[in-house]
């Protein structure tokens, strides 16, 4: 039932108080956190230094324009509301197609003209917002995810959540829907969470609501089988997002699109601990290890560095 | 980053924390739990004297804190009379006035004094010697002669004083003795002998302390400086040096211990009752001078001290709620949200409160899902949340108040507008997450209500964070100590299990 401090200590386990008193307040500034917290903000400056995130549709800034939120999706098929400075899933809405009797989600489950107004409605009272700021709500195309994946997800959309740590990508996981996670991949709503071999990009284990898992709860599929195409590419997305944010301890959401390949999601300035138990091992000695390294490196060096040092043992040579 | 000035301040919080807490105990004999008991002795003056028709002025010599006592509460009773007390380098004294009274008149004065061992006596000047201090004839030479003879046979100005009072009483008297003492009365001419050999001294007047006892009179004591301004009380009478446990001095500047104009065989006589009283009730009771370590909500007025007994509690459910969220990890709705409800339940008393509670949390949630079909505002939402609130708690206290439940009625002491933020939060997690998290946090909220509740209505801490203003700061030192740890959540060892299990 419990595990004693001293067995997690050893495995490098760390806990909220550490990351919180440790990495987040000393490597991330507060005066950075609104680029990331407002995704409005992070997709303009993305969209500055050449990274790719999915289609602004348009936005909602005041109660007034809310009933132009039905205008506004004509003819785009799916897409995506969300709160701009929303977390943990908290407040998104998917659209996989919509006709003429209304929106479906990707459940199936149909909305109306005046669900959606109310969602938007919700949003720009901050209802979804940190802190419950008035906040604006975003309109994003749907992202289609790489057709591989869709054995292994299960009514939305795969993110990769890569945490880059003073621009060293340190982890990595796949997280997948679930019907539990209503077309969100957010582990605490029920997504399951895969490790991903840093070096590789091949799966190493499940977990779902922090309890390992062999298999996806809805396709049936086993997990073991995952492996992420063109991951070195993912990697140095991943570790760009250092120099574009200045935040040291950064947690980087990614989705494979089948158009446009990987894409920034969204970035985090608070990433959860969960990756840990995705991937069997603690952040702690990859950290420091980073916290050894010298400033200055560009961001090949530090992706090299990161996949020849955080290759799990016995996959080394799968990696060079 | 140096953390050093972080536990710099740290340790100066702590350490001032609890300097002043042991200072204040010290000090002011605030006892560490509230169930001490302290001696309290209850003192009364009864003035007696025979008006002659006109004005009338009278003037008692009051008691101060002192050795081995500290002054409580004071009442007078004296009708018609005007009272003035005054407070000077003679004393602190009561001063009765009247334009117009003939006949027996009574005036009264009562003290409540605690006996406090460790009570220091409160630094006193010397007297002035007088300069010109002249004997008729033959007194000098019988003066001289014992001046010279107590002189020869001590040390200092301690064992001069013995030597000289030893000199009048019992067979030591010689011929001199006798002589002086037929002019002058006992206390004075020593306090005068003393003066001429160029030695502090005068008489003070004190009350001998004994259970029960009815129309005592004062006694006379000699107080006697040395150089250095020392001093040491003597029994005039027998030399014997020291003052007794029980002797309480009632006026100890040499000035009169009664002064009467306008009247005439006046005298005043005292009464005495010793009881044991909870020390909280004796601090409660001390009168408090402002000075800046002695800081103290008891200098407030009656009702401020009440509101402040519990907003110095606030800490402490602070406190709670961090311990559990940092160390334990339990997820709360609302930061402080369970402070507040725990601030409630100590109106109510925790099984109403809790019960109060549950009522309106659930009564609110269904309201409340109904609302959101309504497709509402945010803030008009929980505007109407607020009004359904307050006609739950309304209905909920005329229903128990018509069924003669009257604890029903303090469901009024929930603060309403939090109340409805976490109904409208759980109605939202509802939605979102589903009934578990509502429980999950709802439960961690309630929980920590209900810790915060049992720490803040312990009548220990009630009593410590209530009398010792230091404790703030410890607390203070705690939650910035607190806010700086980086080992695990009890609940993280949970959670974490799985990895250590391969
Ligand atoms: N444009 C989109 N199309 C499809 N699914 C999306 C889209 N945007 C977000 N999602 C789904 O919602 C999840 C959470 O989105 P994200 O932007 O990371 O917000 P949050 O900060 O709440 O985690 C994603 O993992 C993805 O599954
Ligand atoms: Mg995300």
């Amino acid at each position: 039932m419990w595990a004693s401090p001293g067995k997690l200590k050893a495995k490098g386990i760390i806990g909220m108080n550490r990351r919180n008193i440790r990495y987040i307040s000393r490597y991330n500034s507060r005066h950075l956190f609104p680029l990331v917290d407002d995704k409005l903000k992070t997709k303009l400056l993305a969209k500055r230094f050449g990274i790719t995130t999915p289609d602004l549709i348009g936005t909602v800034t005041t109660q007034f324009d809310v009933k132009h939120i039905t205008d506004m999706v004509a003819g785009h098929g799916g897409f995506a509301i969300k709160p701009a400075k929303g977390s943990g899933g908290k407040g998104i809405l998917v659209i996989e197609h919509q006709d003429a009797d209304g929106y479906v989600k990707p459940s199936g489950h149909r909305l109306h003209r005046e669900d959606l107004e109310r969602h938007v409605s919700n949003i720009l009272s901050g209802l979804y917002s940190l802190g419950g700021a008035t906040d604006i709500a975003l309109v994003e195309t749907l992202i289609t995810f790489d057709e591989f994946l869709s054995e292994y997800t299960y009514e939305g959309v795969p993110d990769i959540r890569v945490i880059v740590f003073k621009g060293y990508p340190v982890m990595a996981m796949m997280r997948l829907s679930t019907a539990a996670s209503d077309g969100k991949a957010n582990l605490h709503q029920g997504a399951v969470g895969v490790g991903l071999d840093i070096a590789t990009g091949t799966a190493l284990r499940g977990v779902q609501f922090d309890r390992p898992r062999m298999d996806h709860p809805d396709t049936g599929h086993e997990l073991a089988s995952l492996r992420i195409p063109d991951w070195e590419v993912l990697l140095k997305l991943a570790a760009s997002c250092y120099e574009m944010t200045g935040l040291g301890y950064l947690g980087t959401d990614m989705v494979l699109d089948r158009r446009h390949g990987p894409m920034l999601l969204e970035l985090n300035a608070r990433p959860g601990l969960a990756i840990q138990m995705t991937n069997g091992e603690g952040l702690r000695p990859r950290l420091d290890l980073i916290e050894r390294q010298p400033d200055g490196a560009n961001v090949e060096a530090r992706v090299a560095f990161a996949r020849h040092h955080f290759a799990r043992r016995g996959e080394l040579q799968v990696a060079s | 980053m140096s953390r050093v000035p972080f536990y710099l301040l740290v340790g100066v919080l702590m350490l001032t924390g609890i300097v002043m807490t042991v200072y204040r105990h010290v000090e002011f004999d605030v006892p560490w739990t509230p169930g001490e008991q302290r001696e309290v002795w209850e003192v009364e003056a009864q003035v007696n004297f025979f008006a002659n028709g006109g004005p009338v002025k009278v003037n008692l010599a009051l008691p101060s804190h002192q050795e081995n006592f500290r002054v409580l509460t004071e009442n007078t009773a004296s009708s018609g009379y005007g009272l003035s007390f005054l407070d000077d380098d003679s004393g602190r004294r009561a001063q009765w006035a009247i334009r117009e009274a003939s006949g027996g008149q009574q005036l009264y004065y009562s003290v409540q004094l605690l006996v406090a061992p460790d009570a220091e006596a409160p630094a006193v000047r010397p007297p002035q010697i007088p300069q010109d201090i002249t004997w008729e004839r033959p007194y000098d030479t019988a003066a001289q002669g014992i001046i010279a003879r107590a002189h020869q046979q001590s040390a200092d100005a301690f064992t001069f004083a013995r030597e000289l009072i030893q000199d009048f009483s019992g067979d030591r008297q010689d011929e001199n003795a006798r002589l002086l003492l037929t002019r002058f009365d006992r206390s004075p001419l020593i306090v005068r002998l003393l003066n001429q050999a160029g030695i502090a001294a005068r008489k003070v007047d004190g009350l001998m302390l004994e259970d029960g006892r009815r129309r005592q009179a004062l006694s006379s004591w000699l107080q006697v400086f040395d150089e250095d301004g020392d001093w040491v009380i003597l029994n005039p009478a027998t030399g014997e040096q020291g003052r007794p446990d029980n002797l309480l001095l009632w006026e100890a500047s040499g000035q009169p211990v009664l002064e009467v104009q306008g009247g005439s065989n006046s005298g005043v006589s005292f009464s005495m009752l010793k009881h044991n009283e909870p020390a909280a009730v004796a601090v409660r009771n001390q009168l408090m001078n402002n000075t800046l370590l002695n800081f103290s909500i008891h200098s407030l007025p009656l009702e401020e001290q009440s509101l402040f007994k519990t907003i110095l509690l606030i800490p402490i459910g602070a406190l709670v709620v961090v311990l559990l969220r940092v160390l334990v990890g339990i997820k709360t709705s609302g930061t402080f949200m369970p402070v507040l409800i725990a601030l409630a339940f100590i109106q109510t008393s925790l099984f109403t409160g809790l019960v109060g509670f549950l009522l309106v949390v659930a009564v609110g949630l269904v309201i409340r899902s109904y609302l959101s079909h309504l497709n509402l505002l945010l803030v008009a939402r929980v505007s109407a949340v607020i009004i359904t609130v307050i006609a739950i708690i309304s209905l909920f206290s005329v229903l128990a108040y018509r069924m003669g439940l009257n604890a029903g009625l303090t469901i009024t002491f929930f603060p309403m507008i939090i109340l409805s933020w976490t109904i409208e939060r759980m109605s939202i997690l509802w939605e979102e997450e589903g009934p578990k998290q509502v429980l999950i946090q709802g439960g961690g909220s309630l929980v920590t209500a209900v810790l915060a509740y049992l720490a803040m209505n312990n009548p220990w801490i009630r009593h410590v964070t209530f009398n010792f203003l230091g404790i703030q700061l410890i607390l203070m030192a705690f939650i910035l100590l607190l806010g700086n740890y980086t080992g695990y959540r009890l609940l993280e060892l949970r959670r974490f299990k799985p990895i250590t299990e391969d």
